[in-house]
């Protein structure tokens, strides 16, 4: 098959990539920015087409708890809201990441706190990459910062979700998820069949057959030397997909004096921005973090001599700053500039900043 | 007769399903819960469906109740059975799916998942289990513990104009369009544990004829929990929950 290139929303991407992978089900719960998610798969009727389950859930606590069932089935379920959606949905992460199942779970995040704002934020990074729900667990953040990297990483989110038997999250915001640009869809991969899953996850509870012990999808375990065990190998795990899932973006950075670090929209903002202040003569780079957990730490550690000042360049109050400062280890400068509420930073107030810190 | 002589096989009235496992149940003596899980097993092994069943655990008493059951299970987050069990039936509508949850879970916590698997009809069997309080916590008012009923919660009795009414949470799930079978028993005496067997056949049978939503709520006792012996839990139980959650078919189509 040829490349088939559409113009679509970072959102309708996300659904018609879920659609190609193979997905087995979508269970959501309508809320702005991300409704053409679930809008498009209604409209694209895949239970027809691939077989894909497609449901309309009576809260983001449902649609996490049918992702549970779903991932504990061996299937390949996803859910996706914005940040109010996303914090009613932790505790069923918790469960989820705390049963070792694979899921992917998309944010398109909105400005916050409480009911907040419907206009983009970055403002759910801390809540992303440091747990969210209760308990010692990580999942793996992926930072699209383009409608093409919103189809790419629903594929790649679902790869690395049953590679290490763990949730994935795409955290995108309102721009990433309602902005038109030109996407290349994934090729159609055909669902798995229940054979294939039995023989695949043998761990999925899909009724017993005789000649094997009941499996049990549970995150409970009473006995706290088992519980510390249970804890170990999920530590275990994590160094793990630390050590082979980090992705970042680099550009203009080999000559770099001074560094922005930024994601999703705000790397956007900030590839303009090293594009003006190299036209000024400033030898300005950008590092954008692409996994936001596993962090690009070594990855900008490398940098330390060579920078006289990171910037970490956010649309919330200065949260990935605090990855930039134990990245950077005191070793030089780290300043945090950004925007909340809703509101962009432009390319012009972000060289301005840089220009405040100049020597 | 000698010994040898009657434990011959042909001679065998009643023995242990074979779905149940040999861990011994942490149940108290006298609850309920030890009853309608042998019965789950019974019936799973007279339909020949241990291959195809999968059960969705609650959080509360019954929690473990896949450690007695030898059948693939789910343990969901409190009160998010139904949801759970959605998905796993959505995505393997060929496999027996039900959740066995406590009335905290069912009818407070879990309100909206119950309500809303009923009323789109999801093909699965849900077993209620309902003694009127929280045992695994120790014992705190439910959703249902009865007017004037003592928990540790409500210490001088349950008082409407404090904490409101019990609910009947059956009596609303049978008029929604989704169920097909909505059936209040109870497990107290023989003749009601093979009525309460008879109700779980006919739930896991209907879930696979599309018609949507079976519910059977067992009243239930918490000898613990009400600080009685088993037998005057039994006595209590019908004399005083019997008239609030009366025995019967609600809806059978």
């Amino acid at each position: 098959m040829s490349e088939e290139i559409k113009l679509m929303k970072g959102n309708e991407a996300i659904a018609h990539a879920a659609i190609r992978c193979g997905c087995d089900g979508y269970f959501g719960y309508p809320i702005t920015p991300q409704s053409e998610i679930m809008e498009t798969l209604m409209e694209e009727e895949p239970w027809k087409t691939t077989g894909m389950v497609v449901l309309q859930a009576e809260s983001e606590v449902g649609a996490i708890n049918m992702v549970y069932g779903g991932a504990g089935s061996g299937k390949k379920v996803m859910t996706s809201s914005s940040s109010p959606g996303i914090s009613l949905k932790q505790e069923g992460i918790s469960y989820i990441a705390g049963a070792d199942l694979p899921c992917l779970i998309v944010n398109v995040m909105r400005g916050g706190p409480g009911l907040g704002t419907i206009q983009p934020s970055q403002a759910d990074y801390f809540q992303a990459v440091k747990g969210g729900g209760h308990g010692d667990y990580q999942q793996i953040v992926l930072a699209p910062a383009s409608v093409q990297e919103m189809a790419d990483f629903t594929v790649l989110g679902f790869e690395l979700a049953f590679k290490y038997l763990n949730p994935v999250m795409i955290l995108a915001d309102g721009i990433i998820g309602q902005m038109m640009e030109k996407v290349s869809l994934p090729l159609f991969q055909k669902r798995m069949t229940d054979e294939e899953i039995k023989e695949k996850y043998p761990w999925a509870a899909y009724g017993k057959p005789s000649h094997r012990k009941p499996n049990v999808i549970s995150s409970l375990e009473i006995e706290s030397v088992e519980m510390e065990k249970r804890n170990q190998r999920f530590q275990a795990k994590y160094r793990k997909i630390e050590e082979n899932e980090v992705r970042f973006e680099e550009l203009e950075c080999q000559d770099a004096e001074y560094m922005l670090v930024a994601f999703g929209t705000s790397a956007r903002v900030c590839q303009k921005t090293v594009e003006l202040a190299r036209e000024q003569g400033i030898k300005l780079g950008l590092i954008r973090p692409i996994t936001l957990w596993p962090f690009p730490k070594n990855e900008i550690a490398k940098y330390t001599s060579q920078v006289k000042c990171f910037f970490s360049i956010e649309m919330n109050a200065g949260q990935m700053v605090e990855d930039v400062r134990l990245a950077v280890n005191g070793k030089t400068e780290v300043a945090y500039y950004g925007r909340m509420g809703g509101i962009v930073p432009s390319p012009d107030e972000v060289i301005e900043f840089v220009k405040t810190k100049m020597v | 007769m000698a010994i040898q002589n009657i434990i011959k096989p042909e001679n065998l009235v009643y023995t242990k399903s074979k779905i149940l496992t040999d861990i011994p149940m942490h149940y108290c003596p006298g609850c309920s819960h030890g009853v309608v899980n042998k019965l789950m097993a019974e019936v799973i092994e007279e339909m020949g469906i241990q291959e195809d069943v999968i059960g969705v655990a609650p959080v509360g008493c019954a929690v473990f109740i896949y450690k007695f059951l030898d059948i693939d299970f789910q343990q969901a987050a409190h009160g998010r059975a139904p949801a759970v069990a959605t998905a796993i039936k959505r995505l393997m509508p060929n496999k027996y799916v039900f959740t066995y949850q406590g009335d905290g879970d069912l009818a407070a916590i879990g309100t909206a998942e119950t309500i809303h698997a009923c009323n789109r009809g999801e093909n699965i069997l849900i077993i209620y289990i309902n003694n009127g309080i929280y045992g695994m916590t120790g014992g705190q008012m439910a959703p249902t513990t009865i007017d004037g009923m003592k928990t540790a919660t409500c210490p001088y009795g349950r008082n409407n104009e404090v904490n409101g009414y019990p609910l009947n949470i059956t009596n609303l799930l049978a008029i929604l369009e989704g169920t097909c079978y909505v059936t209040r028993q109870s497990v107290h005496n023989a003749g009601s544990v093979r009525k309460t067997k008879q109700a779980i056949l006919k739930g896991f049978k209907n879930s696979m004829l599309g018609k949507g939503t079976s519910v059977i709520e067992v009243v239930s006792t918490c000898n613990s929990g009400w600080k009685m012996t088993p037998e005057q839990a039994n006595n209590w139980m019908v004399e005083n929950m019997f008239p609030v959650y009366p025995m019967g078919d609600l809806k059978d189509l």
